[in-house]
């Protein structure tokens, strides 16, 4: 019966709803393996992890405002436009911290992330308490759940996910000179500060469709693990980006599937622990970079 | 023609001025190094003109016109040690940086495109190298790497940071063929340099430099013991004692 379940979530038979989900996943990790393929070269790779956990105390006030409206305090739009705006100020005061302190950048992402996960789960808490059964589904936020996602919920991942990607597109040539040598870049008429924030966009665009699926605390999983298991096959960014959107639509097909399959299984973490698997079989298999072939190449000289 | 004209030009990083009030004129069809004892200021002269790091006062004048206007004919060979080598991609991507003014956001690149790299590569003798990882080239060939891509731009000033730091003679021979061959066809080249005794070899032009310029012109004028003595301070390494 259980094994039935598998095969028919697989084959994306498992009815409308789960193969929605299942869709929306693999388009969702899919952009952000791509994402993160240029995140990891500009060596970027923590920002959005303090950029997800700033987005809980926006979804917490959100939702109260949304309910304070007499309105559905679960309607997805909103509850993103919060963590959004949320996850700006957190941006912000990091950003601030290291210009205003000269914090090296990993402290001030040590100070946002755990403040601002602090006070979303106060937020959250308390929401909690306030009973009613109208905030089912806010936990999700944390560790991500498929559970109850609407057609288009899927719909908004799905179509974000291809805006991202083309937009990554376009902007490839400045993402890639501005990560290699930022000094050329400026002198060939390229603003690193600008381009810069334009990759943040992304990020953050990616982050909020990630949340409601992968969830605050390990969204950021889904950017760096697909960019290094990527990284150990190739010497080409472009190739690097595509191969990391590949692990990253794997893990978000697989962990949906997984998770729709096995019953009391979460989303999020599935996806999380797949990706992981892609790491580590690329660290160990992958030709050159690889451990065995490191080996290999140890023997030969 | 002065290709580029650096006028008062001050740089600060926090309390420590690095270059102070320094005015100088690079003519086209000249090679000029710039020189001076480490913490002078060369590469921060050079990076202050591009607009890499800001200028504390003073400014720069390519082609008597501000940077943003001339960049297409405004070359920049960078710091080998300013990058990561690990960055993956290869030596001809790399170079086809160089084109990024002519290539934009969408446009591919066609065939053409890339036989101008290769030509740029075989003009460094980096041919056989265009489609290696840059991880895998020795440290004058990435010089090299870098040289191509400047080529690559067509320019008609050159600026080079260092170009012969640490690199081997076959590269050494190379580079400055290339450069002495853009010299000839009118083009200006401007390198900071550290070698002294291969200045008066290689260089038409020099700027003695310690924070504030020592002196400034033909090397045969310039170029003298004392001012030598001014501009290191009386250590002189001992390659100089000529």
């Amino acid at each position: 019966m259980k094994k039935d379940g598998l095969i028919q979530a697989l084959l994306l038979q498992s009815g409308y709803n789960a193969t929605l989900v299942t869709l929306g996943a693999m388009a969702l990790g899919m952009a952000m393996g791509a994402v993160g393929a240029f995140l990891f070269l500009r060596r970027r790779s923590l920002v959005p992890d303090a950029m997800a956990h700033a987005t809980l105390p926006g979804v917490g006030i959100a939702f109260l405002v949304m309910v304070a409206l007499g309105g559905e305090g679960r309607f997805l739009p909103g509850l993103l436009l919060g963590a959004g705006l949320s996850a700006l100020l957190g941006l912000w005061v990091l950003q601030s911290l290291v210009r205003g302190t000269r914090l090296p950048e990993d402290a001030a992402i040590g100070i946002v992330l755990s403040t601002f996960y602090g006070a979303g789960i106060v937020l959250l808490t308390y929401i909690q308490g306030l009973g009613a059964g109208r905030q089912a589904g806010l936990e999700g936020f944390l560790l991500g759940s498929t559970a109850g996602m609407l057609r288009e919920d899927v719909l908004l991942i799905a179509w974000g996910g291809a805006l991202v990607i083309a937009a990554l597109v376009a902007l490839r040539r400045l993402l890639v000179m501005v990560a290699f040598d930022p000094g050329y870049a400026q002198v060939m008429g390229v603003r690193p500060a600008w381009v810069d924030a334009a990759l943040m966009v992304l990020v953050l665009a990616v982050v909020l469709l990630g949340i409601r699926v992968v969830g605050a605390i390990l969204v950021v999983a889904l950017l760096i693990t697909p960019a290094v298991a990527a990284r150990m096959w190739t010497d080409r960014v472009g190739i690097m980006a595509v191969v990391a959107a590949g692990i990253g639509g794997a893990a978000g097909y697989g962990g949906a599937v997984l998770s729709a399959a096995l019953p009391g299984v979460p989303t999020g973490p599935m996806i999380v622990m797949l990706a992981f698997a892609a790491f580590v079989l690329s660290a160990i298999f992958a030709p050159r970079r690889g451990v065995i072939g490191r080996w290999r190449q140890g023997r030969a000289l | 023609m002065t290709a580029l004209s650096i006028d008062t030009l001050s740089v600060r990083y926090g309390a420590v001025t690095v270059v102070e009030q320094v005015s100088a004129d690079f003519p086209a069809g000249a090679m000029t190094a710039i020189v001076g004892p480490n913490g002078a200021g060369k590469s921060s002269l050079l990076k202050a003109a591009l607009g890499v790091v800001p200028k504390a006062g003073g400014h720069a004048l390519f082609f008597g016109k501000p940077l943003a206007q001339v960049r297409a004919k405004v070359a920049y060979m960078p710091q080998r040690a300013s990058v990561d080598w690990d960055f993956p991609i290869r030596v001809i991507d790399v170079v086809l940086m160089g084109m990024q003014r002519e290539l934009g956001l969408l446009r591919p690149v066609r065939a053409a495109d890339r036989a101008w790299a290769m030509e740029c590569l075989a003009r460094v003798g980096l041919t056989e190298f265009a489609k290696r990882q840059i991880g895998a080239l020795s440290g004058g060939q990435q010089q090299r790497v870098f040289l191509a891509r400047a080529l690559a731009q067509r320019a008609s000033l050159y600026l080079l940071d260092e170009p012969f730091a640490g690199v081997d003679a076959k590269t050494e021979a190379a580079i400055v063929s290339v450069l002495q061959a853009l010299r000839d066809e009118g083009a200006a080249v401007v390198a900071v340099h550290h070698d002294l005794a291969s200045v008066p070899l290689w260089f038409d032009r020099v700027v003695l430099l310690n924070r504030h310029v020592i002196a400034a012109g033909a090397v045969s004028e310039v170029f003298t013991p004392e001012a030598l003595r001014e501009t290191y301070g009386g250590a002189l390494p001992p390659v100089l004692a000529v």
